[in-house]
């Protein structure tokens, strides 16, 4: 008996069908990966099994029962629970409370018992890894602590479906082995799991169900195993198999570029910030892609910030094309000619309630202007010029940027740098969370660009891609430098080995 | 499949009203008060009439233009009262030296209150509602001190004919408001400024990293705001032809916020309707003047204005739902 079942659903927004008959079901115990570029539909399926839309057409059935869920709140008093690539907590309450929230313990005169709650919910959550004191807010911990929070709230609500959207997105090497020991503990007592992710490795190891949506259709709904790597990405993509096996995963073309004489057109020394970065320094010739490699939390994205001015340092030198960059603010940088892609593209990259056209002129106003009054032709040829190149799939230039596919968005962010033309491109994570077609360009584009001359220096927590992507790869740990991969050494398990050995160093030092 | 048809009419006719409303409602909402008030107002469209009414709302007007640029930032402005009452204050203190000399002092006290307020908000990072509130209190304060507290008549006829006088049939502060509209939709449609503005607005640290000065940015717009607000008070000063510190200015905060609200620009920044924002005085206006003409008490009329209010917020909430 089926725990989860629609059948021919069908979901249309102005303007875009977004789900078009698509069956899907799912049986207790079952751990079904749910795959598709952005913009397959996914999302709106996910929201249709929570609540937060109603289909158009076809029928929801939950456990063997016509089920309509007119809010989240009833799909998840029926027992579906979800947990977002965002958490979905309040960061100013404790850990407990918010792990508590709606049924906390109360006392014999009904009042929260505050002693109990906080009792359980250090037991429970010793169980994923979370060892930290559950009365500090939770806001204070870690990304990946806060989603193995969620995690446990979700599981705790007495659940037969978890559904997970892109769970590992911001976990940690270790927390991704609690999270796929918890999922397999859910998996032992029946209860169905909905597993969303971009991550192939992930898929294969985990899940034992697939089904692939493309366009807003099923493409194929099996047995995981049964099916080659190869293959699901081909179905993923509408593309011919032999093409995909020729391209490889990645849209990375091989071999390195940059003239191993020529000056380096950015060069790091000594850069530190009090606690997080130590005298950091690396050089980035032109042509050349320079991979940042490490943990989560290992200064990656603070020495990226930090090299554009966004994040403040007390010692070391910026140079730009033998330039020194003084006092760098994100206006200097940019004039240097750095630009920054960002981690998190919906808080620090894309402006949301704007069209792509402001978006992509937003940094290069000022030179497209005459005494602060901005030539609307200049700024439409720029934008044409790169929603053409990089291909971005819109109604049209004042499309608000919000309503596009993430895909799309990171396209419009590297549109927004690449107006500036600069000398040195940093990038910070530029493939998280957005389908493989998209992922294939963008990183066929990094490498186009370098090519170009341009220095790029890549940070990803996807090994293959920065492997794949990065002539060099630079590790850091913990804020400094703790080995360099070049030539030949480039490889995922050199990459493992330098962090794992590193690792290895720091506790000697520690013991010393 | 004619009843299908039947059905998915109005439904899209709804979803297009829904996403009208918010930008284009205050508008309809004027017209039918028009139309009311020319039916079963007597005198309504007497050109005495018209003129009081377009000579009240014209500080308003140009008062809510500087808080719709401060509201498209994603913040407000508390002191644009005070700075009303500091300008005034400052008015008869200055005359003596020319007319010329006394709007620039009034104007340059405006410059100073924008350029705290902006300070606060952009690099001390203080709330903006706190930030101005400070001012909001303060600058009244200072306006009484300067003044003694007394209520001050003004003489001088230059000044005066900024408030009472006429270009072409209709009264000088509509002139200067009507300007000042202009100028405003000018800078938020064509210039580098007003582009910026709105992406503060909308995703400040997205600015910031394209390279956007966002605290020049936010200083500024905190300046135009208090500029504004000091025309403003100059022009109800040389309207009333006394300046009253303790008076001038008094709630315009609410109003101004009231019209920008009204005409459609969000409280959550990153979008600004300056037409609207004109529109939305007009119509707070409107609705207080019927009221009055058809002998209603003041508390009524107030009761009024905050169902607008909440109507307003209510349909704007439905398009930031998504």
């Amino acid at each position: 008996m089926p725990l989860l079942e629609v059948a021919d659903v069908s979901k249309t927004f102005p303007g875009v069908r977004a789900l078009d008959g698509v069956s899907f079901t799912l049986e207790p115990g079952q751990v079904h990966a749910l795959v598709g570029e952005n913009g397959a539909g996914k999302s709106t399926l996910i929201k249709l099994l929570t609540g937060v839309y109603q289909p158009d057409g076809g029928e929801l059935r939950y456990r063997d029962e016509a089920a309509k869920f007119a809010t989240p709140m009833d799909a998840q008093n029926a027992g579906i629970s979800t947990i977002y690539q965002e958490v979905n907590l309040v960061p100013l309450m404790s850990v407990a409370h918010n792990l508590f929230l709606g049924r906390e313990p109360r006392n014999a005169f009904g009042l929260l018992d505050e002693k109990r709650m906080v009792r359980e919910a250090s037991e429970v959550l010793v169980r994923y890894g979370v060892t930290t004191d559950v009365r500090r807010p939770l806001g204070t911990l870690a990304l990946g602590a806060q989603q193995m929070v969620a995690l446990a709230r979700a599981v705790m609500v007495d659940a037969k479906v978890v559904i997970m959207d892109e769970p590992t997105s911001s976990l940690e090497p270790r927390e991704v082995e609690t999270l796929f020991g918890v999922i397999h503990d859910l998996h032992s007592r029946g209860i169905g799991i909905v597993y969303v992710s971009h991550r192939m490795d992930e898929l294969y190891r985990i899940c034992d169900t697939v089904t692939i949506l493309r366009d807003g259709k099923l493409v194929h709904t099996g047995k995981l195993a049964d099916l080659e790597r190869i293959k699901l990405v081909s179905m993923m993509l509408g593309r011919d198999m032999s093409a995909v096996r020729k391209e490889g995963f990645t849209g990375f073309g091989g071999g390195s570029t940059g003239a191993e004489d020529a000056a380096p057109i950015l060069k790091v020394s000594g850069l530190t910030s009090r606690h997080k970065l130590h005298d950091i320094g690396f050089a980035v010739r032109p042509g050349e892609v320079v991979g940042l490699g490490g943990l989560l939390g290992a200064g990656r994205s603070e020495t990226i910030k930090a090299i554009g001015g966004a994040y403040p340092i007390d010692e070391g030198t910026i140079e730009v094309d033998g330039q020194e960059l003084k006092k760098p603010t994100t206006v200097r940088a940019m004039r240097a000619g750095i630009a920054v892609q960002p981690e998190d593209r919906k808080a620090e990259g894309i402006v949301p309630g704007l069209s792509i056209r402001e978006n992509i002129a937003l940094a290069v106003l000022p030179r497209n202007s005459t005494l602060g009054l901005v030539s609307d032709r200049k700024i439409d040829k720029i934008v044409e010029q790169y929603m053409t190149r990089l291909r971005i799939k819109a109604s049209g230039p004042d499309q608000r940027v919000g309503d596009l596919s993430g895909g799309n968005q990171q396209k419009v962010l590297l549109a927004r740098l690449l107006a500036t033309q600069p000398k040195v491109l940093l990038l910070d994570e530029p493939t998280r969370g957005i389908d493989v077609g998209a992922k294939a360009e963008v990183q066929a584009l990094i490498d186009e660009l370098a090519a170009d001359g341009l220095g790029v220096v890549l940070v990803s927590s996807d090994a293959e891609e920065l492997v794949e992507g990065s002539d060099r790869v630079v590790v850091l740990r913990d804020g400094a430098v703790v080995g360099e991969l070049v030539g030949g050494d480039v490889t995922t398990e050199a990459l493992l080995e330098t962090i794992a050995a590193a690792a290895v160093k720091e506790e000697r030092n520690d013991n010393s | 499949m004619t009843t299908a048809e039947a059905a998915a009419a109005p439904t899209i006719s709804m979803a297009k009203i829904k996403s009208w409303l918010p930008a284009y409602g205050v508008y309809v909402a004027i017209a039918f008060l028009v139309i009311y008030n020319i039916l079963f107002t007597p005198n309504f469209l007497a050109w005495s009439n018209l003129r009081i009414q377009l000579v009240q709302v014209a500080p308003v007007v140009i008062v809510a233009l500087g808080m719709a640029l401060v509201i498209a930032t994603e913040g407000i402005d508390l002191s644009v009262g005070s700075v009303m009452a500091l300008a005034a204050a400052l008015i008869p203190l200055y005359l003596g030296y020319g007319v010329f000399a006394a709007i620039l002092i009034s104007l340059v006290a405006g410059v100073v209150v924008g350029l705290i307020n902006g300070t606060m908000v952009a690099r001390v990072g203080l709330q903006p509602i706190v930030a101005t509130l400070a001012l909001f209190v303060g600058g009244r304060g200072l306006a009484l001190v300067i003044s003694g507290g007394q209520l001050k008549d003004i003489r001088n006829d230059d000044f005066i004919a900024l408030g009472s006088g006429n270009l072409a049939k209709l009264p000088t502060p509509v002139w200067i408001a009507l300007a000042l509209v202009l100028v405003v939709a000018f800078i938020v449609r064509f210039t580098v400024f007003g582009r910026r503005l709105l992406a503060i607005g909308d995703n400040r640290p997205a600015a910031e990293l394209a390279g956007v000065p966002v605290k020049r940015v936010l200083i500024v717009v905190y300046i135009a705001c208090s500029v504004l607000a000091s025309i403003a008070g100059l022009l109800a000063v040389a309207r009333i032809q006394s300046s009253d510190a303790s008076a001038v200015g008094l709630l315009i905060e609410l109003s101004a916020i009231t019209a920008v609200v009204v005409g459609g620009t969000p409280l959550t920044g990153g979008k600004i309707r300056v037409l609207g924002t004109v529109a939305g005085a007009l119509l707070m206006q409107l609705v207080v003047a019927t009221m009055i003409k058809h002998n209603l008490q003041p508390s009524t009329t107030e009761m009024v204005q905050a169902v607008i209010i909440l109507v307003a917020v209510y349909v704007a909430r439905e398009r930031k739902s998504r």
